[in-house]
């Protein structure tokens, strides 16, 4: 094959073929706000308000005040069956955590090593395993009852736990454990997904971490004539601790 | 123990011009007739509209956010040109790597290029609709790849040999006691009745799969283009495995997925989870933006991403429906389609199905051989009332039965419509036509003409009415 002329690479025929069919101009989509029709009239490059901006008073509330957005997260969590506490300060975080862990009869726990897991996971009555950058091995946090993580933000809105590889112990720790436990201090919590996404970018500017997750409840799965099963591969609970 | 999904019934390639239409109508007919399953359908999307009624009212206003998750699709959609670049550049910037697929051949021989480079044992795959477009498993497997579905839905369908019967609730129409059995042969499980004792049946094998597994395979249901990163969308957690555990982590997307930014990702994900399964957001709505970092524990030392093409740009082409490449894949206009409901899934012959699937499908593969899923349509526009981002799907339909006017015209169809028109345009003929119709519609019935036989197969006709409506008009007046 001759240097001078290479054959397009599929790239360039597939951006060619995009830029081609944008030659020509969609109309605009069927909107019913006056709101939204303005911000389209300048064309889809030029939006006039962000979709997510104009979206914000018309998505479910998340509350205004700390004290409002601590109420409807409990509200939600409650709903989508994660077990929810509040405790005064992590002291009292690891109380609760260890009666838990002789309650159930956990063997094995891991937690990830972050100022605010450390002095609960340094109460576990049973063998815990550290998480930290150095790794860990696989099969032996498939074994483990529960994995211990802190969060990046608690979403009132719908109820999520945001977690990320960087900063909650990496991808395995809150996923591939039966129970998961999130210690939530209060000021992590916000009011919508917005605020949680705005907050994600300010924090890890320029570089995100390579996985960022947003938990809704414990895992499940409807696939069986659409009746609903808590703990289809991931956590089969989710134990959220407000501290503060 | 894992079949090929792409030998099923449910998927044919149509090399006779009329073999589409032809097996759409008789498995249509067949499917009608079967009052159980059409029965267990709807009771098990019963719970469906509950929940998403409850969701939906947490909304302040449902409908104006369908007008801002309308626009952030529609201003990525006409915008792909830029979009497309810049989160290539941001997801490459990340350590991921980028390959372009024009269409599923070129797809399925990057995919098995990277297994061959990672010298894959066992591949577990999350739920992938593109991978079920480009019949990525059947081809994996001709090549001496194991893979596992891992989503619930998925493995059921594949231990049985089917593709998804719904591209949301692939195993809907499965009723627990074949799923029992099916697992006993499979996977020699005990006989239950319990959906949850089932789901952990497969838990208990997955696991280990997981572990083992060299390569994950997933979709991706949005691409961010101002941060690089791939969103997945599930509620089982088998795709956050399938990308935390294995060694390299591939993900096949087709290229409409773009959007602009987080902050669109504010309004699409709870449409999608509360249109497509009445949840204020799926279980686990996860950002990938490339392999593992210094820092981070663990996660996959490479990670791909596949851009497909596969005739989508073909859609973008025709700015009149170029919204259909709006769609997010939520699957509610299947749940509310009294088509859907009536012939089921696997009529349709298509890897999307439903009123979505029979707008696009005709753009993706044909529109001579896929036309008359256009017709399959009561035009009752429930789709379109559902549909969280505003496609215009039953409209759609009706521009696809004029394209097929227009580039396949039947003589037929034109020879009756002129002489409609003939007749409708002289009131004394149109009188005597109806006049005639009237009294010689036993004749109709007892000669079993061709346009009628379909619809006097399972109906009566009913008896004419002594008088026209013209004159019944004339004498009241």
């Amino acid at each position: 094959m001759s240097r001078s002329n290479p054959p397009p690479s599929a790239r360039d025929v597939i951006l060619g073929r995009v830029r081609e069919a944008l030659r020509s101009v969609a109309p605009l989509p069927h909107m019913r706000s006056q709101a939204a029709v303005s911000a389209a009239a300048a064309g889809p490059g030029g939006l006039t308000i962000l979709p997510a901006e104009a979206a914000r008073p018309w998505l479910p509330d998340g509350g205004e005040t700390l004290g409002e957005q601590v109420g409807i997260l409990i509200g939600n969590l409650e709903k989508l069956r994660a077990q929810v506490h509040c405790t005064l300060d992590l002291e009292a975080a690891a109380d609760l955590v260890a009666t838990m862990a002789r309650d159930r009869g956990w063997k094995q726990v891991a937690w990830h090593d972050h100022p605010a897991v450390a002095p609960v996971a340094s109460r576990l009555p049973c063998e815990s395993h550290r998480v930290d950058e150095s790794g860990f091995e696989k099969n032996r946090l498939e074994a483990c009852d529960a994995g211990i993580t802190t969060c990046d933000a608690a979403v009132a809105q719908t109820g999520s736990i945001v977690v990320s590889s960087a900063t909650c112990g990496g991808r395995g720790l809150s996923i591939l454990p039966h129970v998961h436990v999130v210690l939530v201090p209060i000021d992590r919590v916000v009011g919508t997904l917005a605020d949680a996404l705005d907050q994600m970018r300010e924090r890890h500017a320029g570089r995100m971490p390579s996985m960022v997750s947003f938990i809704t409840g414990p895992s499940r799965t409807g696939d069986i004539e659409r009746i609903l099963v808590l703990g289809a591969h991931g956590p089969k609970e989710l134990i959220v601790i407000i501290v503060g | 123990m894992t079949p090929s999904s792409q030998s099923a019934a449910g998927i044919h390639e149509a090399s006779d011009p009329h073999g589409a239409k032809k097996k759409f109508l008789a498995d249509a007919a067949e499917h009608v007739r079967d009052t159980d399953h059409r029965a267990f359908v709807r009771k098990a999307l019963g719970g469906y509209y509950t929940s998403r009624d409850t969701q939906k009212a947490r909304y302040r206003d449902w409908e104006q956010a369908r007008d801002a998750a309308s626009l952030a699709k529609w201003s990525a959609v006409n915008r792909l040109d830029v979009l497309l670049p810049q989160f290539v550049a941001a997801f490459e910037a990340n350590g991921g790597t980028v390959h372009w697929a024009r269409d599923a051949d070129e797809a399925r021989g990057i995919v098995l290029e990277l297994l061959k480079a990672a010298k894959a044992k066992a591949v577990i795959k999350s739920k992938c609709m593109t991978s079920e477009e480009i019949h990525l498993n059947a081809a994996m497997e001709r090549d001496g790849y194991g893979v596992v579905e891992s989503d619930l839905g998925e493995f059921i369908q594949q231990l049985r040999g089917e593709p998804p019967y719904h591209f949301v609730f692939p195993c809907m129409h499965v009723r627990r006691d074949e799923i029992s059995d099916l697992f006993g042969r499979h996977l020699g499980s005990p006989p239950t009745d319990s959906p949850e004792e089932l789901t952990m049946i497969a838990r208990r094998h997955m696991r280990r799969l997981y572990v083992d597994a060299d390569v994950g395979i997933t979709g991706g249901n949005f691409l961010v283009a101002e941060t690089g990163q791939i969103s997945i969308t599930e509620n089982e957690g088998n795709a956050r495995l399938t990308a935390a555990l294995p060694r390299v982590h591939i993900a096949l997307v087709g290229i409409e997925k773009v959007v602009a930014n987080l902050d669109d990702l504010s309004v699409l994900l709870p449409m999608l989870a509360t249109a497509g399964a009445g949840q204020p957001l799926t279980c686990y709505n996860t950002l990938y933006s490339g392999p593992r970092q210094p820092g981070e524990p663990d996660g996959p030392e490479e990670m791909h991403v596949v851009l497909l093409d596969n005739s989508r740009t073909a859609l973008l082409a025709d700015p009149e429906q170029r919204d259909a490449l709006h769609c997010i894949r939520c699957g509610a206009c299947l749940n509310v389609c009294p088509i859907f409901k009536n012939v089921g899934g696997f009529t349709y012959g298509t890897t999307y199905q439903g009123p979505i699937g029979s707008v696009i499908t005709p753009h993706l593969r044909g529109l001579a051989d896929w036309n008359h899923l256009s017709g399959a349509s009561s035009l009752c526009g429930a789709c379109t009332d559902a549909c969280p981002v505003r496609i215009d799907i039953h409209h759609h339909l009706l521009h696809n039965r004029r394209n097929a006017a227009r580039t396949t015209p039947s003589r037929l169809e034109r020879l009756g419509h002129r002489l409609f028109v003939a007749v409708a345009r002289r009131p004394w003929l149109f009188a005597a036509g109806g006049a005639m119709f009237r009294h010689t519609l036993w004749l109709a019935k007892r000669l079993r003409l061709p346009l009628l036989r379909a619809w006097l197969a399972t109906r009566d006709l009913p008896p004419a009415p002594a008088q026209s409506f013209r004159a019944q008009w004339k004498a009241k007046a």
